[in-house]
């Protein structure tokens, strides 16, 4: 049992004497130093006081913050100057004791884990595989729920929006645009009627409906009936990361997103001309009805928005 | 009566009643011994070891803002009426989450402090993981033993900035809903599982309404349970494995010079701790930051200028502007790598080779040796200067994320400083490496600028014989003496007993 002892670690109880040169603070003066130290732990006070008149009395956030925010400051560089400067100035040393234990003892755990785990665990394999079998099965299953209930599938709803045949467009208030309410210039973010309301109608179905000069539309095959009287309509989410294309540029035409400074043409089937988005933007076919209101043809011919997987 | 006081006094020891209360607690838990070694250990003195001590001390501050931030804040997407007392949004409709938001920074009485002390402390968070991370980086200090450890700091690292986003999401408003939709197409970027992704994490389209309870969870509960049990764990192996020093008289690789826990190093280091929290409750008191009461209700069509996100998402929206639009479809599938590299791929092969970095240089090196005793960076400039660009790439990208402040500022147009931004992405990384290893090595033949020259003294005798002999050294420079281990008694300096030497007692 003599061993025993060896193995551990001695602790060592050791004296100094008071005026021992490691025992004295760090400042030359330290009579000085804890009168600054004083003072500080006095202001500290002074301010946590103020921080209660500031609570009850003024309660402006900024008043609070100060002074609780000084007293803090305050009350901490004393306690960091008394540390640094009126203790023991040392330098002290420990010893640093090897982390890894002797080579008998891994032998040990290794050759208990092995054999343990051969012997105990290994000899039984039809109930471990059982075991792992179960477990497993358990495993896949248990992340179904976490899987699947978070949310619905996303199905076609990636590629398609609100727009129908004979849509109106309204603005976020629900009134219809009319064909003599932008003049050429104008800017205005419309909804299909209906969905203004809704937050996918905001979301997803959100356009851009601008009103431009009827001989700078330059027309693009298939297009021909899109662009009515001048107006042009995009899809307002960026084909980069969904930003609202916000911001129209009416002397360069261009309509330019503020995320991440994509732009695109106005006359010109929204191309885009600079910066990381990789399409146009969207466009939705217009037409004017019998009474003069802005309707769509149809749905966009394609999905709206940044690219994903299965937009193909 | 005095004697049997005096009696008493006696029988409780020469400690009173703390010795026996130690004895009772030691009878009970065993805490003596390991109790004392603790209040000996070593911290090593150098500033730089106060930066982890920022981090810890403003997660700190973080929680206790944030419980006070959650007895206020709604965690519900739901549209409501605005009846609160904010008369500009007064019959609007806005989510819980903003309104409660707006009402506990404007009308709970120190809710704005509290609000903008959370951010703040937040934003210190992040940036002094980052710089200590930088620090433990260019000393070596994730050396073996301390892989283990550099890997649960990575780790930490990537929950408070996930943490942070998903923080400042839930006021709701303007700013950070256009985050959340960056978020969002960034998921469905994904290859193959993206769309569901997305879904899942949002409960459908964007936006919906569940994201809010669901961020809500995440942020107050689940991640900083994990930051908790990890940060111990971080600490637990600081403790484990001792501090790494800096080389120096008396230092070696067997021991740890500096100053002790009790009561030096907790003075000093609690007194930090109310440094930090004084200077956040400053900055949250006189530096607006986040005033979601102007930028309104998140709405999906709206959006306003010169929109950013916080500080360390900064180099992802950087990549992300900069990049060409280079869309990759085939095969009837899409890949958006305009998206997918700067905001998947770029950030997965940063973070993991800055995880695996310990495991890459030790088998690069061939260096299987144990270090307790740091490096200056000059010390091995080849791992300084692939740090120094692996940096510079990311500075770049971060300062990439304001091209359009940058064009406005410079009156230039954003195309030239887009392309200008491109351009010194890619080659920062290349100029920085040779520069900062070029300074390393000269710095390592600089070891003894500024030492003092010796001083010959010129002396005539009075035959007119000239004698030089070097001056004795001028005894104004601090000689610091040889450590000693952390006395247990202090004796009177009076006493005269010869008792300073070591004993060491079986336990």
């Amino acid at each position: 049992m003599a061993n025993a002892h060896e193995t551990e670690t001695p602790v060592s109880i050791t004296t100094a004497r008071a005026d021992d040169p490691h025992m004295q603070p760090l400042a030359q003066n330290p009579a000085r130093v804890e009168a600054f130290i004083a003072i500080l732990f006095v202001l500290g006070l002074i301010c946590f006081g103020l921080f209660g008149y500031a609570y009850w009395v003024i309660a402006k956030p900024w008043t609070l913050g100060a002074t609780i925010g000084s007293g803090l400051f305050l009350i901490g560089v004393g306690m960091v100057a008394w540390g640094k400067y009126l203790m023991p100035r040392g330098p002290f040393v420990e010893e640093r004791h090897a982390l890894a234990s002797t080579a008998a003892e891994r032998d040990a755990m290794s050759d208990a884990l092995q054999n343990r785990g051969a012997r105990l665990i290994g000899r039984r394999k039809a109930l471990g595989g059982l075991l792992g079998g179960g477990l497993g099965v358990f495993g896949i299953v248990a992340a179904f729920p976490l899987l699947r209930s978070l949310g619905p599938l996303p199905k076609g709803t990636l590629f398609h929006t609100d727009w129908r045949k004979g849509s109106y467009l309204v603005d976020q208030s629900g009134r219809r645009v009319h064909q003599d309410d932008l003049l050429v210039g104008s800017i205005a973010t419309v909804y299909p009627e209906g969905f203004e309301d809704t937050d996918n109608g905001q979301a997803v179905d959100q356009v851009v409906v601008i009103r431009i000069s009827t001989t700078d539309v330059v027309t693009r095959k298939g297009r021909e009936t899109w662009a009515p009287k001048g107006y042009v309509a995009y899809s307002k989410l960026c084909t980069h990361l969904g930003c609202p294309v916000g911001l129209y540029e009416q002397q360069m035409q261009t309509l330019v997103c503020p995320c991440h400074q994509s732009m695109f043409t106005v006359n010109d089937g929204a191309q885009q001309i600079f910066g990381p988005a990789p399409r146009p933007l969207p466009q939705l076919p217009l037409y004017i009805d019998a009474e003069g209101y802005l309707r769509s043809q149809s749905d966009f011919a394609e999905p709206v928005g940044p690219g994903f997987w299965e937009r193909g | 009566m005095a004697m049997t006081k005096r009696k008493q006094k006696a029988a409780l020891g020469p400690y009173g009643k703390l010795g026996q209360t130690i004895n009772e607690l030691d009878e009970r838990l065993g805490i003596a011994k390991g109790g004392r070694t603790f209040m000996d250990k070593i911290f090593p003195d150098h500033w730089s070891f106060m930066l982890g001590e920022i981090a810890l001390y403003s997660f700190v501050v973080l929680l206790a803002t944030g419980i006070f931030l959650t007895l206020y804040f709604v965690p519900s997407g739901e549209m409501v009426t605005y009846k609160g007392a904010f008369a500009p949004l007064f019959g609007t409709k806005v989510s819980a989450a903003y309104a409660s938001s707006v009402d506990l920074s404007l009308f709970v009485r120190g809710g704005l402090l509290m609000r903008q002390m959370h951010h703040w402390a937040c934003d210190i968070f992040v940036g002094s993981i980052v710089v200590h991370m930088m620090r433990v980086f260019f000393t070596g200090a994730f050396r073996k033993p301390r892989e283990t450890n550099w890997l649960v700091g990575v780790n930490l690292m990537i929950l408070a900035i996930t943490n942070g986003f998903l923080g400042y999401s839930l006021p709701d408003d303007l700013v950070s809903g256009t985050g959340l939709r960056i978020a969002y197409s960034i998921m469905e970027s994904v290859p193959v599982v993206g769309t569901y992704l997305a879904f899942f994490v949002f409960g459908g389209n964007f936006p919906g309404t569940a994201w809010v309870p669901r961020f809500f969870v995440l942020h107050v509960l689940l991640i900083p349970l994990i930051i908790l049990g990890l940060l111990g764990g971080h600490l637990a192996l600081l403790v484990r494995q001792k501090h790494t020093q800096f080389p120096g008289p008396g230092r070696t690789e067997r021991n740890v010079v500096g100053s002790p826990m009790f009561p030096v190093f907790i003075f000093k280091t609690t007194g930090f701790l109310f440094i930090v929290a004084g200077v956040t409750a400053l900055l949250g008191a006189f530096t607006q930051i986040n005033p979601i009461w102007q930028f309104g209700q998140y709405e999906a069509a709206r959006i306003s200028y010169a929109v950013q996100p916080d500080w360390y998402m900064g180099f992802l929206d950087g990549f992300l502007r900069i990049m060409p639009s280079w869309e990759f479809v085939a095969f009837g599938h899409t890949i958006p790598l305009e998206v997918t590299i700067p905001a998947v791929i770029f950030p997965g092969i940063l973070f993991n080779i800055i995880m695996v970095w310990p495991m890459l240089e030790r088998k690069f090196t061939k260096d299987n040796d144990m270090h307790h005793l740091l490096e200056r960076p000059r010390d091995n400039a080849t791992r300084t200067a692939i740090g120094a660009s692996v940096f510079a790439l990311v500075f770049m990208m971060f300062i990439a994320s304001s091209t359009d402040v940058i064009a406005n500022y410079l009156h230039t147009t954003l195309n030239s400083v887009l392309v200008a931004m491109r351009v010194l992405v890619v080659i920062a990384p290349f100029v920085t490496y040779p520069i900062a290893k070029r300074i390393c090595i000269e710095m390592q033949n600089w070891e003894k600028a500024g030492a003092r020259k010796t001083v010959n003294l010129v002396t005539r005798t009075a035959d007119g014989e000239y004698l030089s002999a070097a001056a004795p050294e001028a005894d104004d420079t601090h000689h610091e003496s040889e450590a000693i281990a952390v006395p247990t008694f202090l004796v009177e300096a009076a006493s005269t007993s010869a008792s300073t030497g070591v004993r060491t007692v079986e336990r």
